[in-house]
């Protein structure tokens, strides 16, 4: 049964069309990748599943219900997280802090029981640090605990990025870019956390990628995009040999025609 | 140098670590409830007027410091809560009624501008709730009837349970009931710290967009923060109603706002201890600048009382200083100092400086 269901999806700026027509679906525990060149519209397209940007045509369907009648903060309650390609943490907190953030969906107590700490807050409180440290522990964040932000390498915000996605206990989680600026090493670990997130969480996860081998070990299918249009959909081996897909990413000036 | 074992999540959810921190803290109170024993009644006044100052300071601090969006208008907040406070007790209601209503009449009041100014953010939102605040001077003047206009009002004085907190007949009993507002507020706006709202207001402050994709409601956020913190200033202005027992709208100029955002910056922004440096500075300020004239007026003769616009001067320099210099204010400045003699002789001198952070470019907004 799919979990997600994008249908026609499109999104115009002006004379600008950043996304046209683009249909996909994902299936409930698979990894589905979005490939394409600069500017092709990936992350246009996280965008407006995240409900940023309001599509100009086209729906989208998650779990039976339609996103684009939602506001934005009410996507994740529906259980989707995601992360962003350029990092979007809070800098001025510590690890720890960014984590239980990521419960914010979950919370169960209001402002006015907040004020005076509750008994029930505090019980809510360690539920939330129980399940932030599971995700620590299956990140390997523990030695970054109370350290802040500002002062973390780029590797480490980008994980720690993909733990407060986890914390929120979503159905769905949508990566975009999740090995760009990475080593070697480390875009390894993402691809063995991808692999757990699906066996282990029963996740499934949409993720934009630029580094092929990436994409080949992990996905199940892929979505090749240029130009705001779909070019190919497949499995990795497909989509690869796909000669437009080729065309787009060489950047070969043929002609449509020639290339089909 | 103590370390703290931790051994349960509890350590961290805790307001305080241990019984060392928790001590200091009792003991630091014990020192200001003893304070009418120490020290003489003119002292005791300032030292009210401080706690009044670090309660208005509170509440800017979290507007400010914590959900990140500034305001000019506080000091019209400010009057919100002394005209209803005074108003109300002047129709005949007790204080205990009374100072409640006022903290939510400003709060409430906070919350509602709050819904359209929270579009804004940075210089705009400052000058939109500085507009706000000329309306609340002019509405003040206009509503003769309740606030007494140009001519002003009378703050009466609290009875509680037959005890008198005049401001002056008892001031030390004044000093106490002070003393305690101040001291549970402090308690609640930790506890916000430590609980889901305080979080959110750290998301909205440092990331809007992902804020919003944790599901955060980044406008009723914001228009939280504002009420909490329109809510605290106007309990505030209260108590500074009572504190000058007959005012008018000139007791809550514009320099209120101003000296109210020097107490936030200066003090150190995004810091509860913060607002308490803050106000210590702005109220102690004057009095050494009093005090250092008359001085120079006994000593060498130096008369620098004809000199106009002294204290002006000098507190924007202390300001322009504090900008250029240290930015996390008195309190980032106490915390490197206390870390200094914490590692002595291991300090380093770039142990505080910021690494430089990415530049997020591209945001999707």
């Amino acid at each position: 049964m799919s979990l997600l269901e994008v249908t026609d999806l499109a999104v115009h700026f002006g004379g600008v069309k950043a996304v046209d027509g683009v249909s996909f679906d994902v299936v409930e525990g698979e990894v589905f990748s979005i490939i394409g060149p600069n500017g092709a519209g990936k992350s246009t397209i996280f965008n407006l599943i995240s409900r940023f940007y309001e599509p100009t045509r086209g729906t989208i369907r998650f779990d039976g219900t339609e996103l684009t009648a939602l506001s934005a903060h009410d996507v994740a309650g529906m259980g989707i997280a995601r992360t962003f390609q350029n990092i979007e943490l809070f800098d001025h907190s510590t690890v720890l802090d960014n984590l239980l953030m990521g419960r914010h969906r979950h919370r169960a107590t209001n402002w006015v029981q907040d004020l005076l700490f509750l008994p029930k807050v505090r019980a809510e409180e360690r539920a939330h640090r129980q399940n932030v440290e599971e995700v620590m522990e299956f990140l390997e964040l523990e030695a970054y605990r109370d350290k802040m932000i500002a002062g973390l390498p780029y590797g480490v915000r980008k994980v720690v990025e993909i733990g407060r996605a986890l914390a929120m206990g979503p159905k769905m989680i949508l990566l975009d870019e999740p090995a760009s600026g990475l080593s070697v090493e480390e875009s390894q670990d993402v691809s063995y956390w991808i692999e757990d997130m699906r066996r282990d969480m029963g996740l499934s996860v949409l993720m934009v990628e630029h580094d092929m081998r990436l994409v080949t070990q992990v996905s199940d299918r892929v979505l090749a995009v240029a130009n705001g249009k779909p070019l190919a959909l497949g499995t990795p081996a497909e989509v690869q040999s796909d000669p437009t897909v080729q065309a787009a990413y060489l950047g070969t000036d043929v002609s449509e025609g020639a290339v089909a | 140098m103590r370390a703290v074992f931790k051994t349960s999540y509890d350590k961290d959810i805790d307001l305080h670590p241990d019984w060392w921190e928790r001590g200091k803290i009792a003991v630091l109170l014990g020192l200001l409830a003893l304070l009418p024993f120490l020290v003489g009644e003119y002292y005791l006044a300032e030292a009210t007027n401080t706690l009044i100052w670090s309660l208005a300071g509170l509440g800017l601090m979290l507007l400010v410091g914590h959900s990140g969006q500034v305001s000019l208008g506080h000091a019209g907040f400010m009057a919100i809560g002394a005209y209803v406070d005074a108003g109300l007790m002047n129709a005949g209601v007790p204080w205990i009624i009374a100072f409640p209503l006022a903290g939510l009449a400003a709060g409430c009041f906070g919350a509602i501008v709050a819904i359209p100014a929270v579009r804004m953010s940075g210089i705009y939102l400052a000058i939109a709730t500085l507009a706000l605040f000329v309306i609340i001077e002019e509405m003040i003047i206009i509503l003769e009837p309740v606030t007494g206009g140009v001519g002003g009002i009378f703050a009466p004085s609290i009875t509680l349970f037959g005890i008198d907190f005049d401001r002056y007949a008892s001031l030390n009993n004044f000093y106490w009931l002070v003393l305690v507002i101040v001291a549970l507020t402090t308690w609640a706006y930790a506890n916000v710290l430590r609980s889901p709202t305080g979080r959110s207001f750290l998301a909205v402050r440092d990331s809007e967009v992902s804020a919003r994709a944790l599901g955060i409601n980044v406008t009723r956020t914001k228009a939280l923060a504002f009420g909490l913190s329109c809510g605290v200033t106007g309990l505030a202005g209260a108590l500074m109603g009572h504190y000058i027992s007959f005012f008018n709208y000139e007791l809550f100029s514009i320099f209120i706002s101003i000296n109210l955002l020097l107490v936030v910056t200066i003090g150190g922004l995004g810091f509860i201890q913060g607002a308490f440096f803050g106000a210590i500075l702005i109220t102690a300020v004057p009095q050494l600048i009093a005090i250092l004239r008359d001085g120079l007026n006994a000593t060498v003769g130096i008369d620098l009382g004809g000199i106009p616009g002294l204290d002006t001067l000098i507190f924007s320099v202390i300001l322009v200083g504090f900008i250029i210099y240290e930015p996390t204010g008195l309190y980032g400045r106490w915390l490197k100092f206390r870390a200094y003699v914490q590692l002595f002789p291991l300090a380093r001198r770039d142990m505080f400086r910021r690494q430089k952070t990415y530049l997020k470019t591209e945001r999707s907004k």
